[in-house]
């Protein structure tokens, strides 16, 4: 009887414990096909060649990804500088000034946009906020920072509303929801405690955000950060829309570009030569590592802040 | 001007930026909500969910073949993907709770849950479209499952932690075996929370496309043949906004519309019910 009882737990706890190492095997899984999958086009134009080669010419079968990483970290970079400071007043809102009865609402309300699909963002961007932008914002930009010494070049072009500009905005506000709900958990890890000593010998409340709260959810901010970085890079639909697939070093705002995801999304179903689907495969494999790396580095510094100050 | 009145304009303009900040975030956000409602609900009829495409640059017709694909392949995604996830969870926070192999997978899959949804397409691809040679609903699902177990796991892991340890003893002591009393008690206990979990991850692929591209791919006309390309109502959205006919665009805003409240109800719920469940 005992014996029989053992083999139904074991045979239980095998099963949780292949299913728990589907994780692993995904990994693992991934990561291997793409490395062989990439290997013609490795081979054909060497490991690192291939990094820094801006060519992407799928008529002569010379392919590089330097433009589309290129466009990835560029698209990218603007809308964490356009998100972060945002995010963080969202989170500051939420957290010290906002009335207790609105606290919960608008939390809430903020993880429910961080719920909607990427693609919804990316039609708003193509029908509404592109014409937008092409039209008032742009042309108003070039007007104004276009007009100062050194910044002519990051507003040359015509105004479109499909460029890195665009699409940048979109990814910000797409990841500002995410990236305020992560604050937020980290501004609530300061003790009250401390918040109230400072108050209690005379801080503003400005003060007590200023040097009690920033101070102490530093790590936490910064992993929210990192976090949504990994986030952006791999976004596709958000900003597939508006990006124009143009393969290019961008060096305006205005100029059409493209980015790792971006390139797959259009290029993937009409590669048509095995070196060409092999590049699509490399910058993939080159997407994959960035932002699992990234998302590691975002999870150690949400980790080491969880352990700092909870307990 | 003395130094308090200094400190106090300066927390009052910082406050107020921030303040700014938040509004001006929600006002961009309120912004897209209200853009697909106004645009969808025009375009919103019975004919969309009745009738197939019609022939292209035609008006009329409906999306009946995507949102048939779209249950289909997220049906099938959610039969994959809860088992292995659910399953998974139960393993980490029972049979390995504490030990560090458990930590690892944790974390691999909370890193799992934010990688790019296109490379999982790519991989899926490689495994399952080109030995086979042709696009399929089933590769469609199982890419979704890929994306959809982390998320299942690691909700099923928390919430089995939630349940005492003291209510497994109290099994344990009746002389009921560990998988007994995990089917039989902690399974019971945590039945809201791996719900909402299962609820939520199945709102997180409703909206995914980019898996689905080089996949399940597209199909215009009806179809319940798993083993074919089938149309998904996100990967119509994305062919139909780029399309140039406006009656494209109309119905792309429609199918946004219904996407967008799916996956907005399905959040909504699982949150009550998670609120409902642990309120004390």
């Amino acid at each position: 009887m005992p014996s029989k009882r053992n083999t139904y737990d074991l045979l239980f706890s095998s099963i949780t414990a292949v299913a728990s190492f589907a994780i692993l095997i995904f990994i693992v899984g991934i990561l291997l096909v793409l490395v062989s999958e990439s290997s013609l086009a490795i081979g054909k134009f060497g490991f690192l060649k291939f990094l820094t080669s801006t060519a992407w010419n799928p008529v002569k079968s010379e392919f590089g990804a330097a433009t589309s990483i290129y466009g990835t970290f560029l698209t990218t970079i603007i809308a964490l500088i356009i998100a972060l400071p945002i995010a963080i007043g969202i989170a500051i809102f939420v957290t010290e000034i906002a009335p207790n009865f609105l606290k919960g609402p608008i939390g809430g309300a903020i993880e429910l946009l961080a719920a909607i699909p990427s693609i919804i963002y990316g039609m708003w961007g193509l029908f509404t906020l592109a014409p937008i932008m092409s039209k008032y914002i742009e042309p108003a930009l070039q007007g104004t920072l276009g007009k100062l010494p050194g910044l002519e070049f990051l507003f040359k072009g015509t105004p479109m509303g499909i460029d890195v500009l665009t699409a940048s905005v979109i990814l910000s506000i797409m990841i500002i929801p995410f990236t305020a709900s992560i604050s937020r958990d980290a501004f609530n890890l300061t003790p009250g405690v401390v918040k109230e000593s400072a108050y209690a010998i005379g801080a503003t409340q400005w003060e007590v955000v200023k040097n009690v709260v920033l101070p102490y959810s530093k790590l936490g901010v910064f992993g929210g950060a990192a976090l949504s970085l990994g986030r952006a890079l791999g976004e596709t639909m958000a900003v597939a829309f508006v990006l124009g697939n143009n393969h290019k070093i961008a060096t305006s705002l205005l100029d059409a570009a493209s980015t790792i995801t971006v390139t797959l999304a259009n290029e993937f179903t009409e590669a048509d030569s095995d070196v060409y689907l092999s590049s699509l495969y490399y910058l993939a494999l080159v997407l994959f590592v960035l932002s699992f790396v990234i998302l590691a580095i975002a999870k150690f510094f949400l980790l080491k802040a969880e352990r700092k100050y909870s307990r | 001007m003395n130094i308090e009145k200094k400190r106090k304009i300066e927390s009052i303009i910082a406050l107020s930026l921030s303040g700014l900040a938040a509004a001006g975030g929600l006002f961009w956000l309120i912004y897209i909500l209200a853009d697909v409602l106004i645009h969808g609900i025009g375009a919103l009829n019975m004919a969309l969910f009745l009738n197939d495409p019609a022939p292209a640059g035609i008006e009329g017709g409906g999306l009946k073949n995507a949102f048939v694909g779209q249950l289909l392949i997220t049906f099938v995604a959610t039969l994959i993907g809860v088992p292995i996830g659910v399953l998974g969870g139960t393993f980490l926070a029972e049979y390995a709770r504490g030990k560090k192999i458990a930590r690892i997978i944790s974390i691999l899959s909370d890193i799992m849950v934010s990688v790019p949804s296109i490379v999982v397409g790519a991989f899926v691809y490689a495994i399952l479209v080109r030995p086979l040679h042709h696009f399929s609903g089933w590769a469609g699902a199982v890419a979704l499952s890929i994306i959809m177990i982390p998320v299942v796991l690691r909700t099923t892991e928390d919430m089995l932690s939630l349940v005492p340890w003291t209510v497994r003893e109290a099994a344990f002591a009746l002389g009921a075996p560990y998988y007994k009393v995990i089917i039989q008690v902690v399974y019971r206990g945590a039945a809201t929370g791996i719900l909402t979990g299962v609820l939520l991850s199945i709102a997180r692929v409703a909206g995914e496309t980019a898996p689905l591209l080089f996949t399940s791919f597209n199909n215009n006309f009806f179809s319940f043949n798993m083993n074919g390309p089938l149309a998904s109502l996100t990967v119509t959205i994305f062919q139909y906004a780029m399309g140039p006919y406006k009656s494209w665009h109309a119905q792309a805003w429609a199918a946004s519309l219904v996407i967008t409240l799916f996956v907005l109800a399905l959040t909504i719920l699982g949150r009550l019910a998670l609120k409902w469940r642990y309120k004390r």
